[in-house]
């Protein structure tokens, strides 16, 4: 690997520092930023994922402590999100030898990045200029029910204090478990609107659980990755997570120091702008139309 | 008697090393600066310094043009895909490719004057010297055939190879100290691959190759490095749990650093 350890560890502070004052995970900055080092976006996908559970881990303690985990639904998410990572590791795979991975990568993040960037911006806009023009702030009703609440295989979840179907939460859990797996995102900024808006949970406990689940899931990717496409470079993966984990402690700092819908309008764009540059990548013309890569069995 | 013996010693160690083309009086001793390279964490690269010396005998004559010397290095052997991109939908995704069966890893043509000028064009070809000559049979569906050495795909995958150092042509790679002594300089770039490499040594003059000689050397990776790789490769399972448990670990050890509550 001919890139210099300074810079990863240097790109995991400031990437960590970032995701610390978001309160996210910062895989789907990670993952990007080693691509457009230079890394094999496979090789990215597969070491981030450690970088993830790392963050997730420290992320979940401080939760745990506050009793901020509603335990219940993390294992009914788990249960969905381990069978999504599977499934995503496998993707990965055949994907990778139809030689077909690194587009796929490329689209995904764009699409991924370009709507959810747009929404955050567009709606951290309307609440400033809310803000600005002095009106109150709109809040949602969150007990209003939708046809999620009418499917079978209902479950009460004490903590939260939801009673869910456990079908929105197994699809909910597979479809992050899949997603990770195949971008290298924990994808918490997916995640716990999804669990907001969809599955009602509580603000107190959403985030907490949101973690549980990433933990989990980026741990499993991690092995999966390293048993069938043996491309997680361990080398690359603790250099992130001790640069990741450390930036994030700082940036937990500096984020409280600035409102709510600034962080999310910052936030948005700086989703949008990784979106944009990977757009640029898949549409301009490459400097090189060729490319080589090694078929594993020989040798 | 003693130098009797003398001779027959050096005759015997020559053998090991020399070899005479059919009738020439040319003979062609090499020496290798070393046969085992190590690759270690920190490796940035390494020359290898070949040595060769021309021996004549009585029935030699003197070379009007003087002696020519092709060192071709070749590396372990690997199957390679090539890729090439076009534009579908905007976007440029890898349409078409080719794969390249047992394709040097490392390949290093090194010469005292180009090819082209040391012998002609045919005798090049039909020795396979140079990267225009070298084969790199290709796979299509059934058959594996090798492609015209002009053909987008061989061109492009070569010219990859080149980027990375890991293929060369160099006409100055090869420099005569004495008439009949020779100095070369084997550059091997930091990520060169594992594995044994022969280094073919052709002598010519006036066109036609006189000698040749080979001698191979080895490419590994140190106890540690190795361990490592072996893991990764073949216990992959143990390897990403290893990288999990150290993730865990990280992710707690930072909450009992920066404990603030």
């Amino acid at each position: 690997m001919p890139v210099n350890v300074f810079v990863i560890l240097a790109m995991g502070l400031a990437i960590g520092f970032i995701s610390g004052m978001f309160g996210i995970g910062g895989g789907f900055l990670m993952t990007p930023l080693l691509i457009f080092l230079g890394i094999s976006p496979a090789v990215a996908v597969a070491s981030v994922t450690g970088h993830i559970a790392a963050s997730s881990m420290s992320g979940a303690i401080s939760y745990w402590r506050r009793r901020a985990i509603d335990l219940a639904l993390a294992f009914m998410l788990l249960a969905g999100g381990i069978i999504g990572t599977a499934f995503g590791v496998w993707l990965f795979t055949i994907l990778r030898s139809i030689g077909q991975l690194d587009i796929t990568i490329g689209v995904s993040y764009v699409l991924l990045l370009g709507i959810v960037g747009t929404l955050m911006v567009s709606e951290s806009m309307r609440a400033i200029i809310r803000a600005r023009q002095g009106k109150p702030i709109e809040l949602r009703r969150p007990g209003s029910h939708t046809w999620i609440h009418g499917l079978p295989f209902k479950l009460r979840f004490k903590r939260s204090r939801i009673y869910v179907s456990a079908v929105p939460v197994w699809a909910i859990g597979f479809a992050m478990g899949f997603i990770g797996a195949v971008m290298g995102i924990g994808g918490g900024f997916i995640l716990v609107p999804l669990l907001i808006y969809v599955l009602r949970v509580p603000t107190a406990t959403v985030i907490g659980t949101s973690m549980v689940l990433t933990l989990v899931t980026m741990a499993s990717a991690t092995v999966m990755h390293a048993a069938t496409n043996h491309l997680v470079d361990a080398l690359l993966a603790v250099i992130l997570m001790v640069g990741g984990v450390t930036g994030a402690q700082f940036g937990a700092r500096a984020g409280q120091k600035i409102s709510g819908e600034r962080l999310r309008l910052l936030l948005g764009l700086l989703v949008l702008a990784v979106g944009i540059r990977f757009a640029l990548d898949l549409v301009l013309p490459p400097d090189h139309l060729y490319s080589i890569r090694l078929l594993d069995a020989d040798t | 008697m003693t130098r009797c013996s003398a001779s027959a010693i050096i005759t015997a160690l020559g053998a090991l090393a020399i070899s005479a083309g059919p009738g020439a009086a040319e003979r062609l001793v090499t020496s290798l600066s070393d046969h085992r390279v190590m690759v270690t964490s920190s490796f940035i690269g390494e020359q290898l310094v070949l040595f060769g010396g021309i021996e004549q005998d009585a029935a030699s004559r003197s070379r009007r043009s003087g002696y020519d010397v092709v060192i071709t290095v070749t590396g372990p052997r690997q199957t390679v895909v090539t890729f090439r991109k076009e534009r579908a939908l905007g976007i440029w995704v890898n349409a078409d490719s080719r794969v390249f069966e047992n394709a040097p890893a490392y390949l290093a043509v090194l010469s005292n004057r180009p090819l082209d000028a040391i012998t002609n064009a045919e005798t090049l070809r039909r020795m396979q010297l140079g990267l225009d000559n070298i084969p790199l049979p290709q796979r299509a569906s059934v058959n594996i055939a090798d492609a015209a050495s002009d053909d987008p795909f061989r061109v492009s995958f070569i010219n990859i190879k080149r980027e990375h150092g890991l293929y060369r042509e160099a006409s100055n790679g090869v420099t005569f100290l004495a008439k009949e002594l020779f100095r070369a300089s084997i550059p091997l770039p930091a990520d060169v691959p594992i594995g044994t490499y022969e280094v073919d040594v052709r002598l010519f003059a006036d066109a036609a190759q006189l000698a040749r000689a080979s001698s191979p050397f080895e490419v590994y990776k140190s106890g540690f490095e190795q361990v490592v790789t072996n893991a990764a490769r073949d216990h992959g399972v143990l390897y990403g749990l290893a990288t999990a448990v150290m993730a865990v670990a990280t992710g707690w050890f930072a909450s009992v650093v920066f404990r603030r509550d």
